[in-house]
């Protein structure tokens, strides 16, 4: 074992001389993503972000060229996203590891991460603990709290009193309503009921109509993509609630644009919390929709954004540290840093490394034609609750 | 590789002339000592293959020998992940002291269910099997105070093997770990399969009513058997959820029984070294296809699938087998 560290010693001291030797080495950055299964489509929206930011900023940051080894974890298996990610380290010598849509793979990269000392990159996955699990780990994507326990302290703030809540029997929805729920009580208001229903739920009636017998003024949903949302609109319009005088609230992905499709008319009128959408008005945000349309004939979404504002991290980085690739210094420059993205204001918290960002309140309500998320109202610079409450 | 001996040989003659180890085997297990010096940057990916092997010899002592079809056969596989995770996050550090309690708990609830798998053949079988996983996947689901729910099982700490190796990131301990393990499970499998026991397995497999008839119990065997093969899969997970330090969900899900099936499948289902060799091939090319493409890369493993089961029907290793036979014939 002795001499088996001592190898590794010396191979570890030969590789920081050829580094150092060959400066114009390039950055590999270790890209791992859910490319096969049923996550494929986020992998490919994230991915066409990476590619789209490289096409416009070149393939070279901080005097270095960056090249990018692309690793399909394949769905929810974390065993499979260590392993890519200890190959990553061990064999193809990256320097940054990044992407992660999935909650469980990037908790399991953040033990490489640490080990291997590494910057660590998550662009997608969205549970608050994940970032705690490395010293080297930056998000830029949202966490779930963020965008729940705004939306409850801004209902209570702005006139809901008593909130029904129903939501899918799973994790992540759990994540959400209880977020809503105590940023909501913290700031005044009171639950009169909650339910949860299971995740392949295809009839909402019953507990819509649970729901108006406890006579809330507002009704705050979560439900997976895909048929969902549709039965729930229609569960809410046969029940007689009326969208566009009721508060019925959500995240993001309720109104998002495949569910406003399937939603039609019932949407109008839905409040949901997110941190992106491709009608934000400003000009940044124009450009990186025209862009991204031109070169994959479709909006961009939440995984692109996180994807766009990963690279544009690792990029500023490399800038910062002149091209030094050691972990401490990546995370070292990581920590505090500003930048304008097409999602608004954008800053790595110093303490946390978690993203700080402006989350957008938005209603549905047709423009030219079509159903739109119209963003009304945001909350600044929102930090992760769960960690700030940790301290 | 089984002699062929003329019928009026005795039984036990029989017997021992197939537990004689063949050349070719001992060949085998030395050259599974290559990674460490050919490939040592891929130690973690060969660790990942001798923990599939080992699932996949598990399900080839019931399907490939028994005939118990088995489509949820991740069920003991994320029994013993679980067992081992969770205990190892209550102070139990010590891998082997978790293996064992991994395989009692696999062992126990593949006890249990072989009351049931023990009364049915065929296609009801698979819808029992498939019943049985999803159960086990909703209850970890729902648990999430005890398994972490969808977000998977933080917190696990696994201490180092024989309290001197510690789980490194090459995974040269991690190799080490699933080769021996593989090896002394592989051992009690050669044993089993090569008893009388096994022998009657066989007989099962072929016909299960005429068993009972010649004074084999079918039931008491099948349940002896499952029993067997549940602890041996619960070991397989063990040692992923040590070797890897996750647990998640997907140790139970569909997806792994399913790629057992076809790694076994593939190998050669009723001769051990089948499962072992597909686990290889299917793995190697799972690395290899989706390195060059990322996204599409399933393509080639469906062809591959394909072009096996069409050219090879007793698999890889049947294919092999023929191939020497035929070698052998041409000589003379």
């Amino acid at each position: 074992m002795k001499a088996f560290s001592l190898c590794l010693g010396g191979l570890l001291a030969a590789m920081f001389a050829a580094s150092g030797a060959l400066a114009q080495q390039a950055v590999k950055l270790g890209l791992i993503l859910p490319y096969s299964g049923q996550f494929a489509d986020t992998a490919t929206q994230m991915d066409n972000a990476i590619k789209l930011y490289v096409k416009q900023h070149g393939d070279s940051a901080g005097g270095r060229k960056i090249e990018i080894i692309r690793k399909d974890s394949g769905g929810i298996a974390p065993d499979v996203a260590k392993r890519l990610a200890q190959e990553l380290v061990v064999r193809d010598r990256v320097d940054v590891l990044t992407g992660l849509i999935l909650t469980p793979n990037a908790l399991a990269v953040g033990d490489v991460s640490a080990e291997a000392k590494k910057f660590t990159v998550i662009m997608n996955a969205a549970t608050s603990i994940i970032t705690t699990k490395s010293p080297y780990m930056a998000r830029t994507s949202v966490t779930t709290p963020m965008l729940n326990e705004s939306l409850g302290m801004w209902a209570a703030k702005t006139g809901v009193k008593r909130v029904f809540t129903m939501v899918s029997d799973f994790g992540p929805a759990h994540d959400a309503e209880e977020g809503f729920i105590r940023a909501f009580k913290e700031a005044g208001g009171q639950v009169v009921g909650s339910v949860r229903f299971p995740v392949a739920n295809p009839d909402f009636a019953a507990f819509v109509q649970r729901a108006k017998d406890s006579n809330p003024d507002g009704i705050y949903a979560w439900v997976p993509g895909g048929v969902q949302p549709a039965a729930i609109g229609k569960a809410l319009s046969e029940r007689g609630i009326d969208t566009k005088k009721f508060r019925v609230m959500g995240q993001g992905e309720l109104t998002s644009d495949e569910a406003l499709q399937s939603l039609g008319e019932n949407a109008l009128g839905i409040i949901t919390v997110f941190h992106y959408d491709h009608n934000l008005g400003n000009k940044l945000n124009r450009a990186f929709v025209q862009a991204y349309n031109a070169d994959y004939k479709r909006n961009p979404d939440l995984f692109s954004i996180g994807g766009w504002d990963g690279m544009h991290l690792i990029y500023e980085v490399l800038k910062k540290t002149g091209g030094k690739t050691d972990g401490e210094a990546m995370i070292g420059a990581a920590k505090g840093m500003k930048w304008e993205s097409p999602r608004g204001p954008m800053m790595i918290d110093p303490q946390t490394r978690d993203v700080v960002q402006d989350v957008y309140i938005r209603r549905v309500e047709r423009v030219g034609g079509k159903l739109v998320n119209v963003d009304f109202d945001k909350v600044r610079n929102v930090k992760d609750p769960v960690k700030a409450r940790m301290k | 590789m089984a002699a062929v001996l003329p019928p009026q040989a005795a039984p036990h003659e029989f017997l021992r002339a197939r537990t004689r180890w063949h050349p070719l085997e001992i060949v085998f297990w030395l050259s599974t000592l290559l990674p460490f010096v050919v490939v040592p940057e891929y130690l973690q990916l060969a660790s990942q293959i001798a923990i599939a092997a080992l699932f996949a010899i598990s399900l080839d002592l019931i399907l490939g020998y028994a005939g118990i079809v088995s489509i949820g056969h991740a069920a003991y596989f994320g029994l013993g992940a679980y067992t081992a995770g969770i205990l190892s996050k209550h102070g139990i550090g010590e891998p082997v002291v978790l293996l064992v309690l991994g395989a009692i708990v696999a062992g126990v609830v593949g006890y249990a269910s072989s009351f049931i798998i023990a009364r049915f053949r065929h296609l009801a079988l698979i819808m029992i099997t498939l019943g049985i996983c999803l159960m086990f996947y909703e209850a970890a689901n729902l648990a999430g105070w005890l398994t972490g729910g969808a977000d998977g099982l933080q917190g696990i700490k696994i201490g180092p093997l024989a309290g001197t190796f510690k789980f490194d990131l090459y995974g040269k301990t991690a190799y080490s770990y699933s080769l021996i393990v593989l090896f002394l499970c592989f051992l009690l499998a050669r044993r089993l399969t090569h008893s009388p026991f096994g022998l009657s397995l066989r007989g099962i497999r072929e016909n299960a009513v005429r068993m009972p008839a010649i004074g084999a119990p079918s039931d008491a065997h099948i349940r002896k058997v499952y029993t067997i093969a549940a602890a041996i899969a619960g070991i397989a997970g063990a040692v992923l959820a040590q070797t890897t330090s996750t647990v998640s969900l997907e140790v139970l899900g569909f997806q792994r029984s399913a790629d057992v099936l076809v790694m076994l499948i593939m190998g050669g289902a009723g001769k051990l070294y089948g499962g072992i060799l597909g686990s290889i091939v299917y793995m190697v090319a799972r690395d290899q296809f989706s390195g060059i493409n990322p996204q599409y890369w399933y393509f080639w493993i469906g062809l591959m699938m394909v072009l096996v089961v069409m050219y090879l029907p007793n698999g890889l290793l049947g294919g092999l087998e023929k191939l020497t036979a035929r070698w052998r014939r041409s000589p003379t």
